[in-house]
């Protein structure tokens, strides 16, 4: 425990210095003791501050520590495993400030010594810091993108997806419509490039399972509550015929102003309303309760998607520590990758990661506000070799091609 | 000589006639249940197989034992922190036992004197003396340790951690853990022969049971389970029972809705029973010719005899029936 509070205070130290972080984390003093103590496994935490969004409402607090709070819990599991093992688990946490460059500090990190790296990076960075020589030999677990050209033509070997993509949500989303035959969907979608990403996702998903997009338009109007709330969604909503509106809208400027306030009385879905997620805070089954109230009294907040992710990467390269009896990087690495690996990930399902392009097959939860409404995927969905397969890019459809 | 004779035979037809009545007719034993969402305990009549009356006690009720005397009801409140002891007569709460934080499962010793505890979220088995109401111990274990069992020549105890994935075998004498075996993925339930010489282990994700040798704490058997009809995401086991003679041994495949029969000689797979949705303990009846099964989806319980491996019937008991105890 020491050790990580010491990471903790470095990352603290890293953070209140701001511009001048890159010249000190470089001749900070090398403390990764792999080489000479075979048991213990350091890993890193990467993250980059990020710009805070325009806060919707005063509901949800913004949260800062998204994502590392999961890494840290983890460190926890596997160290209370890991005395048994006689493995340790070290965490560095590195956080490079808005003005900086994620390259240098990546850079630095494998110049450490440091072979596994959880990245909550954006999608850009990701591609920046993949294509590096340095991430030859390390693995990186990305916590935070939902890109399907980063599962697809711009994938990596080095790289590892804990999150379900766009077309993983799609997909989960398209199963439940299918299932409850709301089959003919009005798309709205927001202004940003995510938005268009998403959308083309649903359009996927709409095709895959025989959904009709019947109607689809651009949100072109305000973003002030008082103003869209009561005269432009009406109006926005008017004149089209359909089962369920699906919304685009990842920023979240519009997407929960639509529900009760459309022309015509019917349910939204898609990044508000009824959500694909991850994790939720309304998801107790397969012992998840644990992880949950483990976590809150961590962090005294909710477990985000990016801390649950956080946490299951720690958790995989712990697991596969466990089970090969290494902290040996190839051996884990081949662990991780081969068809003996499963992690629990409280989804009630094994989880595992797609061979064809490094993304954790896992089930999707479809989440409302205060109701865990479904599971996918869905009773019925059949798939040769795992069901879970039928979320997202399956291997013969894939665009990635790993050498 | 031959009036001893008649005797003996007079005796054994008498022994005979009233085992075949105690075994055909329905026994009369009682059969508590513990509620998870109704913060309550069931109470159904076993030769009438009705419910007879529900009890409120604790929050969040899921472990459940009684006994060896059959006195007194042991539930692990959860979310109250606590170990209620219950009169097992009057169903009244007369104390409580010093748990630690949400406890979920335990096990007792086979005098009874002992109780361990698992606490999930701390990663600890608590070790109470019951007739001192006190912890004498905690001991740390692997994270959310949940399966818990005593062997019952009394040298072991056991606890399965479910993320760790591992079964620790902890020393009652010392009170420490001395070895542990790495076993598939989400241990769940664990249960010793009879004759201690074996500990079956649940694994919730992997969807096996695996068969330890305890002398050599390895282990000896992974079984897995296949079902016509049934996908292979549904095949979750958690409980586990084996019976006296160690004929046959019984898991709970939860969302399956079945419960495998074992040969526990040649440790094959003999049979699945359907019984109510999500199943997930069981508890034998005293004579062992009955197991009775909690179906947490479906809201009742499943009787199984055990004579002719048949689900005699299912009993509406309350909302997310967890655990079970049989009272002679």
């Amino acid at each position: 425990m020491r050790i990580i509070l010491t990471e903790r205070l470095k990352a603290h130290i890293f953070r209140s210095t701001g511009a001048t972080l890159l010249a000190f984390f470089l001749s900070f003093p090398l403390n990764v003791q792999a080489a000479d103590e075979p048991t213990h496994l350091p890993v890193a935490y990467l993250t980059k501050e990020r710009e805070a969004p325009t806060a919707l409402s005063n509901l949800d607090p913004v949260i800062h520590d998204s994502g590392i709070q999961g890494a840290r819990l983890a460190i926890e599991d596997n160290n209370t495993t890991g005395r048994f093992t006689n493995q340790s688990f070290t965490l560095e946490e590195v956080v490079v400030p808005l003005e900086a460059d994620v390259v240098q500090a990546f850079k630095a990190l494998a110049a450490k010594g440091y072979r596994h790296v959880v990245a909550r990076l954006s999608a850009a960075d990701l591609v920046r810091i993949q294509a590096l020589p340095e991430a030859t030999d390390l693995l990186i677990y990305d916590i935070s993108t939902r890109d399907d050209a980063l599962r697809g033509q711009e994938c990596s070997a080095q790289v590892l997806h804990l999150l379900p993509s766009r077309a993983m949500r799609a997909d989960a989303l398209a199963q439940y419509m299918l299932k409850k035959r709301w089959q003919n969907w009005f798309l709205v979608i927001g202004p940003g490039d995510n938005d268009r990403l998403y959308a083309s996702a649903l359009k996927r998903a709409a095709k895959r399972f025989g959904m009709r997009i019947g109607e689809e338009k651009t949100w072109t109007h305000t973003f002030d509550a008082r103003r869209t709330a009561q005269s432009d969604v009406p109006v926005f909503t008017q004149g089209v015929d359909y089962d369920i509106l699906v919304v685009a809208d990842e920023a979240g400027l519009f997407g929960e102003y639509l529900a009760y306030r459309t022309w015509l009385p019917r349910p939204v879905a898609g990044t508000q309303g009824l959500v694909p997620t991850a994790w939720h805070r309304t998801h107790e089954q397969w012992g998840a309760v644990q992880l949950q109230n483990r976590f809150r009294e961590q962090a005294g907040r909710w477990m985000t998607e990016e801390d649950y992710a956080a946490w299951l990467a720690v958790r995989a390269i712990g697991e596969a520590a466990t089970r090969t009896g290494s902290v040996d990087h190839s051996r884990i690495k081949a662990y991780l990758l081969g068809d003996a690996f499963a992690v629990a990930g409280f989804k009630g399902k094994k989880l595992s990661f797609r061979s064809w392009n490094g993304q954790l097959r896992q089930p999707v939860l479809l989440a409302a506000a205060r109701s865990l409404v479904a599971v996918a995927p869905l009773e019925g969905f059949l798939h040769p070799k795992n069901e879970l397969d039928t979320l997202g890019y399956d291997e013969p459809e894939t665009k990635c091609r790993l050498e | 000589m031959t009036g001893s004779l008649d005797m003996n035979i007079l005796t054994k037809t008498v022994i005979f006639l009233s085992l075949a009545l105690l075994l055909n007719g329905a026994p009369a034993e009682t059969i508590f249940v513990t509620l998870e969402k109704d913060n309550a305990l069931a109470v159904v009549d076993g030769e009438s197989a009705q419910l007879v009356k529900t009890v409120a006690i604790g929050r969040r009720p899921r472990g459940i034992a009684l006994s060896p005397d059959y006195r007194r009801l042991y539930v692990a409140a959860s979310d109250d922190d606590a170990i209620q002891i219950i009169d097992a007569d009057s169903l009244t709460v007369i104390g409580t036992l010093p748990s630690g934080e949400d406890p979920e499962t335990f096990a007792l010793d086979p005098d009874g004197e002992r109780m361990y505890v698992s606490n999930e979220d701390d990663n600890l088995v608590t070790v109470i003396d019951i007739a001192e109401q006190k912890a004498l111990k905690q001991i740390p274990v692997g994270v959310e340790p949940e399966g818990i069992a005593v062997s019952p020549d009394r040298k072991w105890v056991v606890s399965a951690s479910e993320t760790t994935n591992m079964v620790h075998w902890i020393d009652p004498k010392t009170l420490e853990v001395v070895a542990n075996t790495l076993v598939d993925t989400r241990p769940r339930a664990a249960t010793f022969t009879s004759d201690s010489k074996q500990l079956w282990v649940t694994a919730e994700i992997a969807g096996t049971m695996q068969v330890l040798d305890v002398d050599s704490k390895q282990i000896i058997k992974t079984l897995t389970f296949k079902i016509a009809g049934v996908g292979q995401e549904k095949i979750q086991p958690v409980g586990v029972k084996v019976d006296r003679v160690r004929r046959w041994g019984y898991v709970a495949i939860g969302p399956a809705n079945r419960v495998a029969v074992i040969d526990a000689q040649k440790l094959e797979v003999e049979a699945y029973l359907l019984v109510g949705h999500r199943v997930w303990n069981l508890a034998f009846s005293p004579d062992q010719s009955r197991l009775y099964t909690t179906n947490g989806v479906s809201n009742d319980i499943s009787i199984i005899d055990l004579k002719r491996h048949k689900v005699i019937k299912s009993v509406a008991v309350g909302r997310y029936p967890w655990g079970v105890a049989v009272k002679p």
